[in-house]
């Protein structure tokens, strides 16, 4: 078979710019067949597979990139399905920079293989053409509990239950998806691919029981005691919040992220028969540099905000967003200000955001992070006229698990603390992985993180028996 | 789904429905909530836990209408379901080691006042109740009170029943007639709690608010519900509703109360004429 030793990646073809900024449909609109084919042929089959090692599930990546170039893409997708349960997920949301094509060899002297592009291919490939449903595997009659429907808690209760394992995923949201539902707007991450991923862990038998607060309604303790489970995997994310406690955060008009984008993802709030509100100024300031700011950002402009910024205490070189995130943003018309942090929101005559004063920044010797330590300037404090602010700022564990589970153990940060990466906490039987232990991290870490802990739980308990 | 048991109509406006929750019921205490949904479509609302029945596996809420979401909670009946019940939510008011209190109710607060003043009746506690409305028609569980109270006062604004005045009044007799209370514990609109809390102040008693901010998820992960306390943030999903009366940023919270006020009403008028055109 020949090659394609074009030095760059087959473009993605996206919706225009200014077209795609006034509505809520997905920008990346896939490679077809040729394409993706074109674009497998681009690998060179490595022996020693660097992709597959900076692929934190570990999927055998020239393996289904060789069936794309043979045009089999049905066998491209059971090669794919063998270590990931959520592959059209994968293929959209991940850092595939930083992780598998960020180890191609072919990336070392021009553009890496496309292998997110490819994955996402091959997954909507088989959503759209294969039927079938998916061979239920035989039950060994263990019960294991899973707290979280994220990327952790899916990942965990796909593998579980491929393993035979009987499981029920617990999740307090009236839908399943954690992040992937509330978080990430449908832009980036349509909710019907979502739902048809959880629909496919369902035919594989996967309960799944929505409204159910873990640590209010029921404890760790009960679902191991009356209920049965004999381990139970926690991947209950990072969802609390984090303020900057400055004067003005309590004023109308200022929300965290996560309740912008849980009323407009979550909710529907962007639908105009939505019966959730939300609250759009004309001009809006998203808080920080993350992939959540960028998300808050976008989904403002969507909802008519005239102008939106991105207010960033660091320079363009240090946005923890991914670079992908950044340039569509930038396309779309959002204005970065960076080197600049609020100092104080101030209000109008009815309570409501009126602007927001910001101190510029400068970058000193780098912190324990590696990265440079932004330094305030004195005296160089400024006004924008704004009427919303968005809190971009991170989030921590939820308290809700640990107060309510005697004996598991956490961090000064509130994580749970675990033993080895298999996810092994200070509780026998109970396993954790994701945001939960990490602090807010990628949705692949925590499918990672979901994986090694389906695998250590069926060690554990086949131990047991 | 979670099936309405019981549904009954407690004034023109207001209406308690027993909903069929068995895990909620049987964890349950006063002073919690619960977040529902009525349709698939709908807002999360959170409505507080007004009683459960543990053998039954019911819980009990009481709401007022006053929008569109409850107006769609209304439209249901008996036998219906409502989509999603979830709970219980917060913190349950802390009751232990008191003696004597004063439960302090307003309007459809009342219902939320109720249970705890059961439980502080059921622990032997000495329970003085003051209970306010508007006027005769909005009154609400009179007999109830009546019966896990020692001594209990009914106030109407327009006095058309019980003695004409605010409920800061019945408090201020009470207080002024030698009843020294552990704790008052005050439910109702934020202003009459604010104004409890000034009455409390006063002779300094302690006092105890059950706060009602918008609440999306009622989980801890949004924020949407936060106050000011002792001059920090404080989530009142996960860390309240009860705060130290003295220690609350009223002012900030009734701003915050307003701020999707024309959405409010425009979705309070869609859903009377929906469901205008469905009783034609």
């Amino acid at each position: 078979m020949a090659f394609n030793m074009d030095p760059k990646k087959c473009p993605m073809p996206t919706q225009d710019p200014n077209v795609r900024n006034k509505n809520f449909e997905e920008v990346a609109l896939g490679y077809t067949a040729e394409m993706a084919i074109n674009e497998a042929k681009r690998c060179i089959h490595c022996k020693n597979k660097p992709c597959q090692s900076g692929c934190p599930v570990g999927i055998d990546i020239p393996g289904f990139i060789e069936k794309v170039a043979e045009g089999d893409f049905e066998a491209a997708y059971q090669v794919i399905h063998k270590d990931s349960s959520l592959p059209a997920i994968c293929g959209r949301v991940c850092p595939q920079e930083s992780q598998c094509e960020g180890k191609c060899t072919r990336g070392i002297k021009n553009e890496p293989v496309g292998i997110g592009r490819l994955e996402r291919f091959v997954a909507d490939w088989h959503r759209e053409n294969v039927h079938t449903p998916p061979v239920v595997p035989a039950s060994n009659g263990h019960k294991v509990a899973v707290i979280g429907a994220g990327p952790a808690g899916l990942t965990a209760a796909g593998d579980l239950a491929k393993m035979g394992y009987k499981v029920t995923v617990y999740e307090a949201l009236h839908v399943a998806g954690g992040v992937l539902m509330y978080g990430i707007p449908e832009f980036r991450l349509p909710k019907a691919i979502v739902q048809q991923e959880i629909d496919g862990l369902k035919k594989m038998g996967v309960d799944f029981e929505c409204n159910m607060v873990i640590g209010k309604v029921l404890t760790i303790d009960e679902l191991m005691g009356e209920y049965g489970y004999e381990a139970v995997f926690v991947g209950s994310g990072a969802g609390l919040p984090r303020f900057m406690n400055i004067p003005g955060e309590s004023l109308k008009g200022v929300y965290s992220a996560n309740e912008f984008l849980t009323r407009s993802n979550l909710m529907k709030a962007y639908l105009p028969t939505s019966k959730t509100p939300i609250h759009v100024g004309k001009a809006v300031a998203v808080v920080g540099g993350g992939n959540v700011a960028m998300d808050a950002a976008r989904s403002a402009l969507r909802l008519g905000a005239e102008k939106v910024y991105i207010v960033y205490r660091r320079s363009m070189n240090e946005l923890p967003a991914r670079k992908e995130e950044v340039e569509h943003a930038e396309e779309e018309g959002i204005i970065f200000k960076t080197l600049c942090n609020p100092v104080e929101i101030l209000p109008d005559d009815n309570g409501f955001v009126r602007a927001i004063t910001c101190i510029e920044m400068e970058l000193g010797e780098p912190d324990a992070s590696g990265r440079r330590r932004p330094i305030e300037k004195p005296g160089s404090e400024f006004t924008m006229e704004v009427d919303t602010v968005i809190m971009s700022l991170g989030t921590s564990p939820n308290p809700l698990i640990r107060s309510t589970t005697p004996g598991l153990e956490t961090n000064k940060h509130g994580c749970i603390v675990t033993a080895s990466d298999a996810g092994d906490t200070s509780r026998e039987g109970v396993y954790a992985g994701g945001d939960a232990v990490t602090g807010a991290a990628t949705v692949i870490k925590a499918m990672g993180a979901g994986k090694a802990a389906a695998k250590a739980i069926d060690e554990y308990i086949k131990a047991k028996a | 789904m979670y099936k309405i048991i019981q549904k009954v109509a407690l004034n023109p406006t207001v209406t308690k429905m027993v909903i069929e929750a068995p895990l909620i019921a049987k964890k349950a205490q006063p002073g919690q909530f619960i977040i529902v949904r009525p349709f698939e479509d709908s807002e999360r609302i959170p409505l507080t836990v007004a009683g459960y029945d543990r053998a039954a596996g019911t819980v009990d809420i009481i709401f007022q209408i006053v929008g569109g979401t409850t107006m769609e909670l209304n439209s249901l009946n008996e036998g219906d379901c409502v989509h999603d019940f979830v709970g219980p939510l917060g913190r349950a008011t802390e009751t232990e080691g008191l003696k004597k209190v004063c439960v302090v109710g307003g309007g459809v607060g009342c219902a939320i006042a109720l249970p705890v003043a059961r439980k502080l009746h059921e622990q032997g506690c000495v329970v003085h109740s003051v209970v306010g409305f508007r006027s005769k028609d909005l009154l609400i569980l009179e007999d109830e009170f009546r019966a896990c109270s020692d001594e209990l006062r009914v106030m109407t604004d327009d006095g058309s029943y019980g003695t004409k005045g605010v409920v800061t009044a019945a408090l201020e007799e009470l207080i002024n007639a030698g009843n020294q209370y552990d704790l008052v514990i005050t439910i109702g609109p934020l202003i009459m709690m604010k104004f409890v809390v000034k009455t409390c102040q006063k002779y300094g008693l302690k006092s105890i608010v059950s706060m009602n901010p918008i609440m999306i998820d009622g989980t801890g992960m949004c924020g949407g519900c936060r106050l000011t306390v002792g001059g920090q943030t404080k989530f009142a999903c996960v860390d309240g509703p009860d705060f130290d009366g003295d220690l609350v940023d009223f002012d900030e919270a009734m701003a915050r109360g307003t701020m999707y006020r024309p959405f409010e009403a425009h979705a309070r008028e869609a859903a009377c004429n929906l469901l205008k055109m469905e009783v034609k």
